[in-house]
């Protein structure tokens, strides 16, 4: 009896030298969108391949930021895998918090992803968080209201246009306004509309020695374009109005134009959740003649914490989840529509995905957008819609609520302003910048 | 002498503590309807909301993509085993304040209390540290003590106002008998406190239940209770409101049924005990 289980125990030893990696539970934190409920219909797949079994723990997005940092900065293993942004990633691969994904097979090809998205989840040129789906922001308009006010969109309107658009649309009898846009106090609400915007206005956060810019020009002009435009043609109480509330005003037809993320153009264009679906057209984000336009650029990216000690299976997990095949997967169960988009280059080169309608403009906005050139001005940070650093977040925060207290009508766009300005430098000085 | 109430007065009452009562109630009843409403639906005006179709395809999802059965089981555990452990030691604790009370017991009490005002967030990284270096994160009992911790002041004032009511005589007499501190608190104490404590144990099995920070904070995917799978359905980029609905009823469902059955335990605790 002994010597058979002896043997069997050599055996199974025997059999785990042989195949490297043993079978893991991976841990992986990740947010409720679309994309990400899809992934984990479609996991069996990956643990089919690779024996690894997988346990999501989904949270809402500022929920999930606040829990995967507490994680990381204490090392807690929680998490194997983390669902993170654009903003997060150079900052805690700086900082080391992340480990480096240099090492993915050649099979991966991570040549093939789209390098505006490489570059915003890398520090140093090395990779430490691959896109899972990528967007920018454009225009998605009613093709009917704007035929209705004898007009016609351009692939690539000026903010003048909008505006003038956008009043010849509205009709508020029948509740329709011409145009709509994230009004909403946060960094990643309103706060990342409006720095998108004041992108094309020539206006950016800090110079070159980072003092705050608010008390320029520019920024002055972006605001009282936004105000101005919004009182005349936009929804009664945009100054809370995010993502969502749009959304849901556009389906139900209220909006004439909407200017938000990529990810958006799948939802309007579904006739199931849309009143609207067969007549929504796009266009790229508005500019001024300065050379930048106003649309942004994202990514929700898999990053492998350092404080995990599955890094190997994690990595399995990463280059089966952003993979080519993995793409073909969701195309194969779900539908083309439904595919992750943005992040790889193939993908716009597929002749399936080329009849997507939004595909063409949501690849022309994601080109459009460099993190590492965003500002007409130079400007000492990467990023489009915020400032890689981690002190941005908080003062972002706190600058929007006052702009947004302008929409709402409470202060004067000057008086934001000179707060904002105050807010900045203050923070900024006490981080050690200035 | 009683005050005469007119039939005038009374249905004039009635009819204000119904209306505060539906007020109060409405965003739980919204939320019920829309879970039962297709996406789509579930945006419109209320108007539109109420004369579209009904569905039970929200409850389908939701079961499939989520094990509601494990959160739920997590939040029962959660929720007794804090409250127990909360009695056992709260009870000596009030006991000793109501019957044996000194200079400072007053002062002890709304340092306890206090504690309540602390925001949570305040204490988040040396609580995560000290969960890791104990191997607590992602643990129901980690949990259960934290959640117990949190609880303590009040279940402490609670049960220190019950007891205070309680004739001093009696608990002499039974010492007179012989019998000990245990028999004292467990045979004499105890019994004629059952009321008070039945209050106690269903409010304090509602604030566990309920609470949103910790639970989210120190969990993953073992230990994560039904605040989580709330959490898990709320997107700020996708309209999933009736999945989300779906998911709040069924995650408030059990806490609603039990509040129902033991309001009067309930109204009786929250205006006869330590909250009056």
């Amino acid at each position: 009896m002994k010597i058979f289980v002896r043997a069997l125990l050599g055996a199974s030893a025997l059999s785990f030298a042989v195949s490297g990696v043993s079978a893991e539970t991976l841990t992986i934190a990740t947010v409720n969108n679309g994309d990400m409920i899809r992934m984990q219909g479609l996991t069996d797949d990956f643990t089919e391949k690779t024996g690894h079994t997988v346990e999501w723990v989904t949270l809402e997005e500022n929920v999930l930021r606040q829990r995967v940092t507490t994680d990381i900065t204490t090392k807690g293993g929680a998490f194997d895998i983390m669902t993170i942004g654009m903003y997060e990633t150079p900052i805690w691969g700086a900082n080391g918090w992340l480990v480096p994904l240099d090492d993915l097979s050649e099979d991966y090809d991570v040549e093939d992803i789209l390098p505006a998205m490489a570059g915003g989840l890398s520090h140093d040129g090395t990779l430490y968080a691959a896109p899972f789906y990528g967007e920018s922001s454009m225009i998605m308009y009613r093709t009917d209201l704007m035929e209705k006010a004898g007009m016609s969109m351009p692939e690539a309107p000026t903010w003048d246009f909008i505006r003038e658009a956008a009043a010849a649309m509205t009709d508020r009898d029948n509740d329709i306004n011409g145009i709509c846009l994230r009004g909403k106090a946060g960094w990643g609400e309103g706060g990342a509309f409006i720095t998108a915007m004041s992108n094309s206005f020539g206006a950016r956060w800090f110079d070159m020695d980072w003092n705050a810019q608010f008390d320029t020009q520019p920024w002055k002009d972006t605001l009282e374009f936004f105000v101005g435009m919004m009182n005349e043609s936009g929804p009664a109480g945009y100054a809370t109005n995010g993502f969502n509330e749009n959304l849901s005003l556009f389906q139900q037809g209220k909006c004439g134009m909407w200017i938000d993320a990529t990810v958006a153009a799948s939802f309007v264009t579904n006739p199931d959740e849309s009143t609207v679906a067969d007549s929504v057209g796009f266009a790229l984000a508005p500019d001024n003649g300065l050379g930048k336009r106003s649309n942004w650029l994202w990514a929700w990216a898999l990053g492998i914490p350092a404080g995990t000690q599955k890094a190997d299976a994690a990595k399995e997990f990463i280059e089966w989840a952003t993979s080519k095949d993995y793409i073909q997967l969701v195309a194969e169960n779900e539908g083309w529509a439904n595919v992750p988009p943005g992040a790889r280059t193939s993908l716009y080169e597929n002749p399936n995905y080329k009849d997507i309608p939004f595909a063409k403009m949501t690849l022309k906005s994601i080109l459009t957008a460099d993190p590492n050139d965003s500002t007409v001005e130079p400007s000492p940070y990467v990023g489009v819609q915020f400032a890689a650093i981690p002190e941005f977040a908080g003062i972002a925060t706190e600058v929007s609520q006052e702009f947004s207290a302008v929409y709402a009508g409470q202060q004067t766009v000057d008086e934001a302003l000179a707060k904002a300005q105050a807010i900045t430098n203050d923070a900024m000085e006490a981080a050690g910048y200035r | 002498m009683a005050r005469a109430v007119t039939t005038q007065r009374k249905t004039i009452n009635t009819i204000i503590a119904w209306t505060i009562g539906l007020l109060i109630f409405f965003p739980i009843l919204w939320i019920i309807i829309l879970s039962f409403k297709a996406e789509g639906d579930a945006i419109k005006t209320p108007i539109a909301v109420l004369t579209s179709g009904w569905t039970l395809e929200n409850y389908g999802v939701v079961q499939e993509r989520s094990d509601y059965a494990k959160h739920f089981f997590n939040s029962v555990i959660l929720a007794l085993g804090s409250t127990i452990l909360g009695l056992i030691i709260a009870v000596p604790a009030a006991w000793s304040m109501a019957f044996v009370p000194s200079k400072r017991t007053k002062d002890i009490l709304l340092w306890m209390l206090s504690t309540k005002m602390l925001p949570a967030v305040g204490v988040l990284y040396p609580m995560y540290l000290i969960f890791i270096e104990l191997g607590l994160l992602d643990t129901r009992i980690g949990l259960v003590v934290v959640l117990m911790l949190i609880n303590l002041p009040i279940i402490v004032w609670m049960l220190y106002t019950y007891f205070r009511e309680i004739p001093g005589e009696i608990l002499e007499a039974s010492r007179m008998d012989g019998a000990s501190l245990r028999e004292e608190i467990l045979y004499v104490l105890t019994p004629m406190a059952i009321p008070g404590m039945a209050s106690t144990v269903l409010l304090n099995v509602i604030l566990a239940w309920n609470e949103a920070f910790w639970t989210l904070n120190l969990t993953a995917a073992k230990a994560a209770p039904l605040t989580a799978f709330i959490a898990s359905y709320s997107s700020p980029e996708g309209l999933f409101y009736a999945k989300l609905s779906a998911a709040s009823t069924m995650a408030i469902a059990p806490i609603l049924i039990m509040g129902w059955f033991s309001q009067k335990q309930l109204v009786r605790g929250l205006t006869f005990g330590a909250v009056k």
